[in-house]
């Protein structure tokens, strides 16, 4: 996949974006959400 | 390739931009909760980005880079760390507690955190001690990656020595004026300067390869490459994992993946940073920022360094891999890459890039050694001093001791020496903070005792584990030759194996079996502790 031909090294490649892409639906999502500063 | 003219004008206009941040920061800069925690009112785009900024240095791009360029794409399994654990737990999972118990606490850095959670000056002196003796070394590596790339950008103008020293010298003025925000404020425009000259350097590299899958095809079809040595430790090839249980596989895994990517979150320059901000909404918006700037920083420094080799090996000027062109200095790969691979204006930007990428780090480790010895080891653990009117004071000294130790080690590292000296750091934070900082965090059965006993279990468990087991470091120190007429005390594949797979475990059992028959901390502490977090 993607020309590179270990899964292992595939699915590594894959997670980077995949975990990039949580971070970022997670910052999103709770954008406005928050405790009140101390 | 040389064009001074234009580089001049190119860092001239750098240095301006961060010398006016550094004086903006010295000029909010009113008293010393500014001065260590920035006034906890960090915008989140600063605070992520500035996160991330000193999370990622020249030790990620030149040094891991270059690793990448030997050992392959299996290093991006630290991309996914570096994200997973780096920003996602590190920010959701740690974040938000550090944050409310460092308010809390009133504490301003890491090892105050830790010190004040557990009643004890002792954690909090040993915690800012190690910090100061042992950051230099991490701080030195990052201060190598930039000296190394300015001097292989104009090898007939400024040498190594001299770019160290002015580099240093630049770094030294903001961080001791400015103060964390001086520093945060820096960060926050060499992440965004990091940010697109990544970019940029994927897709040239990309483009020049052909495109995405013909540059990963093209280097799945180099494995008849590998040098013999290589192969005889287990390597692949650059688009696979090496051998499994083989000595390439045990580094890798061991030491680059786990030692760094779990490190990060006992990274005192970057704990802090979690206290910095006003609430926890700061911290949700963080989490979007930093994800996608370490990917771009990690992710692609990897990718680029593993598709140096179709570069080097297809040009007819070079016609060999990466490691040979660079004489076998994993340092050198990504520095020559630019120079050679890339037209002469994306060299200077990419210089300015790796230049944030330094100063990022190097001003929040000098910032970090500086309170380690002012603050933490002598103003409390010392001086036990309940005011702080010298604080901004003691910690300025401490910042130029620092600065001077870690100039001194920058000449005196041997080279290949950036991603080792950074993982050494990673992992001995690990081992020596992970267990104490999660159980203080987590966990109101922690006792002092469990605290202390973890720690120093973890500290001189690593500095065992260095000294008499894994061998790339046990042969150059040389202490259990002298002893043992041996390089190590063990046989494969222990020799191979990061102090990070056997010691923090170990630190971990110690701190739950210690804390499980020592006597609890009162009740009265853990309410004021853990008084804003819900359980």
């Amino acid at each position: 996949m993607f020309g590179i031909d270990d899964p292992q090294v595939w699915l590594a490649y894959v997670l980077c974006i995949v975990s990039a892409l949580c971070a970022v639906c997670y910052g999103v999502v709770n954008w406005n959400k928050g405790d009140e500063p101390i | 390739m040389e064009n001074i003219f234009l580089l001049t004008i190119v860092v001239v206009i750098y240095l301006l931009a961060i010398s006016f941040l550094g004086y903006h920061g010295y000029r909010q800069t009113k008293n010393a909760l500014d001065y260590l925690v920035a006034g906890r009112s960090i915008h989140p785009f600063v605070m992520a980005l500035s996160y991330g900024a000193t999370f990622i240095s020249t030790s990620a791009i030149v040094g891991f880079g270059g690793v990448a360029a030997m050992m392959g794409m299996g290093v991006l399994w630290l991309t996914f760390l570096n994200i997973f654990v780096g920003i996602i737990i590190a920010f959701i999972v740690f974040g938000k507690r550090t944050r409310k118990m460092g308010h809390s606490l009133d504490a301003h850095t890491f090892p105050e955190l830790i010190g004040k959670r557990f009643n004890s000056c002792f954690i909090q002196g040993f915690a800012g001690i190690v910090i100061f003796l042992f950051m230099p070394l991490y701080a030195a590596a990052v201060s190598i990656g930039a000296a190394r790339f300015i001097e292989a950008t104009f090898p007939s103008y400024i040498d190594f020595n001299v770019a160290l020293l002015i580099y240093t010298l630049i770094i030294c003025g903001y961080v001791l004026a400015g103060g964390l925000k001086g520093v945060m404020y820096t960060d926050a425009l060499q992440g965004s300067i990091m940010f697109v000259g990544m970019v940029v350097l994927l897709v040239f590299t990309y483009v020049k390869l052909g495109g995405i899958v013909p540059a990963h095809h093209a280097l799945a079809q180099m494995a008849s490459q590998v040098p013999e040595a290589l192969s005889a430790k287990g390597h692949l090839g650059w688009t696979h994992m090496p051998v499994l249980g083989s000595g390439l596989w045990w580094t890798l895994v061991s030491t680059i993946v786990m030692g760094v990517g779990i490190g990060v979150l006992t990274q005192p320059q970057l704990s802090v940073r979690f206290m910095t901000v006003k609430s926890n909404k700061e911290l949700n918006r963080a989490v979007a920022v930093g994800g996608v700037f370490i990917l771009a920083m990690t992710g692609i420094a990897f990718v680029v360094g593993a598709l140096s080799n179709v570069y080097f090996f297809n040009n007819p000027a070079f016609g060999k891999i990466s490691l040979q062109v660079a004489g076998g200095n994993v340092d050198k790969i990504i520095p020559m890459y630019i120079n050679s691979a890339m037209p002469v204006w994306f060299v200077y930007l990419f210089m300015v890039t790796l230049l944030s990428a330094a100063m990022s780090t190097s001003s929040s480790q000098m910032h970090a050694i500086g309170t380690g010895i002012g603050r933490d080891f002598f103003e409390k653990a010392i001086l036990k001093s309940k005011h702080s009117q010298h604080t901004i004071l003691i910690t300025r000294l401490g910042i130029l001791l620092g600065v001077v130790i870690t100039t001194i080690l920058s000449f005196k590292l041997p080279m290949n020496i950036i991603a080792v000296a950074t993982a050494i750091f990673f992992g001995l934070c690990a081992n020596t903070f992970l267990p104490m900082y999660i159980g203080a965090l987590f966990w109101k059965g922690m006792t002092r005792a469990g605290a202390v006993t973890s720690m120093l279990t973890g500290f001189f468990g690593t500095a065992f584990w260095l000294l008499f087991i894994h061998e790339k470091e046990s042969a150059a120190i040389g202490l259990c030759n002298m002893i043992f007429q041996k390089p190590t005390l063990v046989k494969f594949p222990w020799t191979v194996v990061d102090p990070i797979v056997a010691i923090l475990p170990i630190s971990f059992v110690v701190a739950i079996v210690v804390s499980l028959f020592t006597k609890k901390m009162p009740k009265e502490h853990l309410a004021v502790c853990f008084k804003h977090i819900e359980f």
